[in-house]
C-alpha cells in the first residue's frame, strides 16, 4: 500500500488533535495502517502543535522535513512557518483566518499579509487550497469546529483516499454527540468550500 | 487507536499489576492519569507520590510484599529516584517489579536530555526498550515476567516518540490481579548492611548473569533480513532502519535489541561474525555501539563499525526517517538522492508563539507585585521547574537559574551566601513538596537570607492537574485524602517572617511582599489563587471579562508591564479579547486611569 505523509500544524486549541482522532478512525474503518505522533509542548499556552499522521505501509511514525504529502494548516502563518515540511510535490490546505500570534496582537512582530503568505504556498507547492474555516465555522454554528471545516476539505483534495461517508462515520464515532448535526454541517460546508476555492 | 501511554498502562493492566505510584513528569503523565482514572474504579492501588524517590520506596515496598507493582515518572525523575534504585537492585523484590523511564530525546519538554540506559548498566538492572505503541504494551507483560523470574526490577525504557504516538492496539485479557500481599521477613536480603550488602552484590552479579542467558534466547532481540551488510538498532530507530532498509532496496540483516542489558553477547558476536560492515543506530549515547565494538574485539572481528561520528549519527536530539535512510546510504555507499528542499530564502520572517502564561494566570500577578516590589533592588530570582518557569520571559523577566526540581530553594542558599545581592526564588506548591521542604529546613537551619514565594495554586499544573499534598481532593470528587498545609508546614520548620498574599490585590501583595524582603533571614510569601485553568475546568471560576473604556489614555502599561495573551491592539489601542479574558482584574489595578473595567451584563 502506498504510503501518504500529512502534517497538520495548529496553534494550541484549535482542536487538532481530536481532527488527527478522526483521521485515524477513517484509517480504522477503511483498512488503511496509520501511525500518528504528536507534539504538544506547551499547547495549552499559546503554543504551536503539531501533528504527523502517516498512512499505509511506511512503519514510522513521525515524517522528516520535505518529505510531507499534505501539509493542513489550521492557521495561516503556522502553514508558512512549516513550509520545510513540504516539498514541490505537496498539495497545501490552510486555513486563512488567523488568532495572531500574541507578540503580533501586541503590536512587536508583523504578520506577513495573506496574499503574501497564499502566494509563497502556492509557488513553491504542487497546489493550494486557502478557506477561511472560521468563517465556515461560524456559519455551521460554532467557531469550535474549524478543525471539522478543514478536515472536508482535506477529504475533498482526494489525496487521502477516504470517501465522505467514511469520515462523516469517523465524525460520528470520535466527536460529542451533541455537536454532531453542526460538525456534519461543517464537514460538508468544508468540503464544498474547498471546491469552490478550485474553481 | 491508543496513546503509547494509554497502551502502557493498558498493558499493565493486562499484566495483573495491583499497585503502582508515581510522580507526574512528561513525556510519561499520560500513563499515571490512565492508571489513577482505573483506580477509582476497580481494586487497583495507584497513588500520587510527592517524588520519585518517594515513589520508587513506595513502590519497593509493595513489591517486597509480593505484589505486581509499577512505578514510572520521567528521566529526570530517575535521577531523583537514583538512591533507592541502586540498592534495591541488590535486595530484589517478590512480586514482579516494573520501573518505567520516559526519556525524552530533543527535549521536548525536559530540561536535559540523559540517555537513562546507563542506569541499567551502572544499576545491574535488566532493561527493556519497545519500538512501537502497541509492543509497549505486550512489553509490560514480559517485564513483569522478567522480574519475578529474576526477583529483580526491571527497567522499561521509552522514548517520546513511543509516549506520544498513536496506533491501532489489539487488547489482550486481563490477568487477574493479586491486591494483597505479605512480607515475609528476610533479614538476610532485606537489611543492606554491609555485612549483607556484601553478599547481596555477589547475587545481584549472578542474576544479571541468569539474566545474560535469557536475552540471549528473548524473542525482544531479533534478526530479520538477509546479506552480509548489518544494522543493529533499539526502538523507535528499528523503524526508520526497516523503512530506510525497503525505501532503498538494500540487501541488509538487522538486529533489534529489545532487550538491551544484559545485551545478547553471544547472539550479536554472531551477527558480526556473517557481516562485513555494521551500523548501529541508537539515539541518544554510545550505549550499543560501545559493547558492540568490545564484543568484535574479543572475537578479533576486524570489520567496520560505525554509529556515532562527525559523518554519522548525532549523540544530539532525536532522529528521523530521513535521516536514517540518508545516514544508512552513506555508510553502505549506495546511491541515494534526498528530497529536493524548498526554498525558503524569500520566505519572510514569521512571528513568534512563544508559550505564554495563560489569561488570568495567577503567577504573572504574583512576578508583577515581586518586581514592584524590589524595585531599585539588586536582585537574583532562582526559579524552579512548572508553569511559572515561563516567568524568565519578558516583560515579567523573573527567573535567573533554573536546573532541577527544588534547586529555587537550596541555590537560593548559595546565592545569597556568596553575593552580596537580594536573592529572591519562587517554587510552585507541588515542586515545593517534591524537593522544596528540605532546602527550606536548610535554609532555617544555616540561617541564610532569603525571600521565597511560593506559588500555591492547588494543583500540579504544568503536566495535566494532577493532585498534590496540599490539594483539596474533596473538590476533585475524591475522599478518604489528607491534607497538608503549606503554611503551617511552613512555619513548623521555624521560618521566622511568613506572609500570605492574595495576588489579585495588586497593592495590598505589594506591601506585603516589601516587607518580607526586608526581613533579614528567610522570610517566605505564599501566593494563594487556584490555577485558573483548573478552576475552570471545575467550574469554581466563571469569567468575567473586562474591557479597556475610552478613558484609556494609551500609556499602554497594561501592555508592557504585564503581557497578558488576552490584550490585543486595534487601531492603535489596546482592547482586550473578551472570550479569553477570564477577569483576574490585574490590568485592571496596574492602569493608571482606571480604564479597565468589568464588561456589564
Amino acid at each position: 500500500m502506498e504510503t501518504t505523509r500529512l502534517i497538520i500544524v495548529a496553534v494550541g486549541g484549535q482542536g487538532n488533535l481530536l481532527a488527527s482522532k478522526v483521521l485515524g478512525e477513517a484509517a480504522l474503518i477503511s483498512g488503511v495502517p496509520v501511525r500518528m505522533s504528536e507534539i504538544h509542548g506547551m499547547a495549552q499556552r499559546g503554543g504551536v502543535v503539531e501533528s504527523a499522521i502517516v498512512f499505509g505501509d511506511a512503519e514510522s511514525s513521525i515524517i522528516s522535513d520535505n518529505e510531507a504529502d499534505i501539509l493542513l494548516g489550521f492557521e495561516p502563518a503556522e502553514t508558512l512557518r512549516a513550509i520545510n515540511r513540504a516539498n514541490k510535490n505537496t498539495i497545501v490546505i490552510t486555513n486563512t483566518a488567523m488568532p495572531p500570534p500574541f507578540t503580533v496582537a501586541i503590536g512587536k512582530g508583523v504578520y506577513p499579509p495573506i496574499d503574501t503568505i497564499k502566494t509563497l504556498l502556492q509557488e513553491k507547492c504542487k497546489s493550494l487550497v486557502a478557506i477561511d474555516a472560521m468563517k465556515i465555522a461560524r456559519e455551521a454554528g460554532t467557531p469550535m469546529s474549524v478543525n471539522i471545516v478543514l478536515l472536508g476539505a482535506l477529504v475533498q483534495s482526494g489525496r487521502l483516499g477516504f470517501t465522505k461517508e467514511t469520515m462523516m462515520e469517523a465524525i460520528k464515532r470520535r466527536t460529542k454527540k451533541d455537536f454532531l448535526p453542526m460538525n456534519i454541517k461543517a464537514f460538508e460546508m468544508g468540503f464544498e468550500a474547498a471546491k469552490a476555492s478550485k474553481g | 487507536m491508543l496513546l503509547g501511554n494509554e497502551a502502557i498502562a493498558r498493558g499493565a493492566v493486562e499484566a495483573g499489576v495491583a499497585f503502582a505510584s508515581t510522580y507526574p513528569g512528561t513525556p510519561s503523565s499520560e500513563i499515571s492519569l490512565n492508571l489513577f482514572q482505573m483506580s477509582k474504579e476497580s481494586d487497583l492501588y495507584f497513588e500520587y507520590s510527592t517524588n520519585e524517590k518517594v515513589a520508587l520506596e513506595v513502590a519497593a515496598g509493595a513489591a517486597n510484599s509480593g505484589l505486581r507493582t509499577f512505578c514510572m515518572m520521567k528521566h529526570v525523575g530517575l535521577n531523583v529516584a537514583a538512591d533507592p534504585l541502586m540498592t534495591l537492585a541488590y535486595v530484589g523484590v517478590t512480586g514482579g517489579m516494573v520501573i518505567l523511564s520516559a526519556d525524552d530525546p530533543s527535549m521536548f519538554s525536559s530540561q536535559n536530555e540523559q540517555d537513562n540506559r546507563y542506569y541499567a548498566k551502572f544499576g545491574n538492572l535488566p532493561m527493556l526498550e519497545p519500538s512501537s505503541v502497541p509492543e509497549a504494551k505486550d512489553m509490560i507483560q514480559y517485564a513483569f515476567d522478567l522480574s519475578e523470574q529474576l526477583n529483580q526490577p526491571v527497567l522499561f525504557r521509552t522514548t517520546t516518540r513511543i509516549n506520544h504516538s498513536n496506533t491501532y492496539v489489539t487488547f489482550g485479557d486481563i490477568k487477574e490481579r493479586k491486591t494483597r500481599g505479605r512480607f515475609i521477613r528476610e533479614p538476610g536480603r532485606c537489611v543492606t548492611v554491609p555485612a549483607v550488602s556484601r553478599q547481596l552484590h555477589v547475587k545481584v552479579l549472578e542474576k544479571m548473569d541468569k539474566a545474560k542467558e535469557i536475552s540471549e534466547t528473548s524473542p525482544l532481540n531479533t534478526v530479520e533480513g538477509s546479506g552480509r551488510l548489518g544494522i543493529i538498532t533499539n526502538g523507535v530507530s528499528y523503524y526508520y532502519a526497516r523503512d530506510a532498509v525497503k525505501d532503498l532496496g538494500l540487501e541488509a540483516r538487522i538486529l533489534r535489541i529489545g532487550f538491551s542489558n544484559p545485551l545478547p553477547e553471544q547472539k550479536i558476536k554472531d551477527f558480526l561474525a556473517g557481516c562485513d560492515k555494521v551500523l548501529i543506530i541508537e539515539e541518544g549515547e554510545p550505549f550499543m555501539e560501545e559493547a558492540v565494538k568490545a564484543f568484535a574485539q574479543e572475537e578479533g572481528i576486524m570489520i567496520t563499525i560505525s554509529g556515532k561520528s562527525k559523518a554519522l549519527f548525532s549523540r544530539l536530539y532525536e532522529y528521523d526517517p530521513a535521516m536514517v535512510r540518508e545516514k544508512t546510504a552513506a555508510f553502505f555507499n549506495i546511491p541515494y538522492t534526498p528530497t529536493t528542499k524548498i526554498d525558503t530564502t524569500n520566505i519572510p520572517p514569521i512571528p513568534m508563539r512563544p508559550p505564554n502564561l495563560c489569561s488570568g494566570c495567577s503567577h504573572r500577578a504574583t512576578f508583577y507585585e515581586v518586581q514592584q516590589a524590589a524595585k531599585g533592588m539588586d536582585i537574583i530570582c532562582p526559579n524552579d521547574i512548572g508553569c511559572y518557569t515561563l516567568g524568565f520571559l519578558p516583560p515579567l523577566s523573573t527567573g535567573d537559574f533554573v536546573i532541577c526540581m527544588g534547586s529555587s530553594v537550596s541555590t537560593s542558599c548559595g546565592f545569597s551566601k556568596a553575593t552580596d545581592q537580594k536573592v529572591i526564588s519562587f517554587i510552585g506548591d507541588s515542586t515545593f513538596f517534591h524537593s522544596g521542604i528540605t532546602g527550606l529546613v536548610n535554609a532555617v537551619f544555616n540561617n541564610h537570607n532569603f525571600t521565597l514565594v511560593i506559588l500555591e495554586n492547588g494543583i500540579t499544573a504544568m503536566t495535566g492537574h494532577q493532585p498534590h499534598p496540599a490539594a483539596d481532593m474533596e473538590q476533585f470528587g475524591f475522599s478518604g485524602y489528607g491534607r497538608v498545609n503549606i503554611e503551617a508546614l511552613v512555619r513548623a520548620i521555624g521560618v521566622q517572617h511568613v506572609s500570605v498574599i492574595k495576588p489579585f490585590k495588586v497593592r495590598k501583595s505589594i506591601d506585603t511582599i516589601k516587607e518580607a524582603l526586608s526581613f533579614k533571614g528567610v522570610s517566605v510569601v505564599i501566593s494563594q489563587e487556584p490555577c485558573m485553568l483548573y478552576a475552570k475546568s471545575i467550574k469554581i471560576l466563571n469569567a468575567r471579562p473586562f474591557r479597556v473604556t475610552d478613558k484609556c489614555k494609551d500609556h499602554k502599561d497594561c501592555i508592557n508591564s504585564i503581557a497578558c495573551p488576552s490584550f490585543y491592539i486595534e487601531d492603535g489601542r489596546v482592547k482586550i479579547d473578551a472570550d479569553t479574558c477570564v477577569g483576574c482584574a490585574l490590568c485592571a489595578q496596574i492602569c493608571p486611569e482606571n480604564a479597565i473595567t468589568p464588561i456589564k451584563k
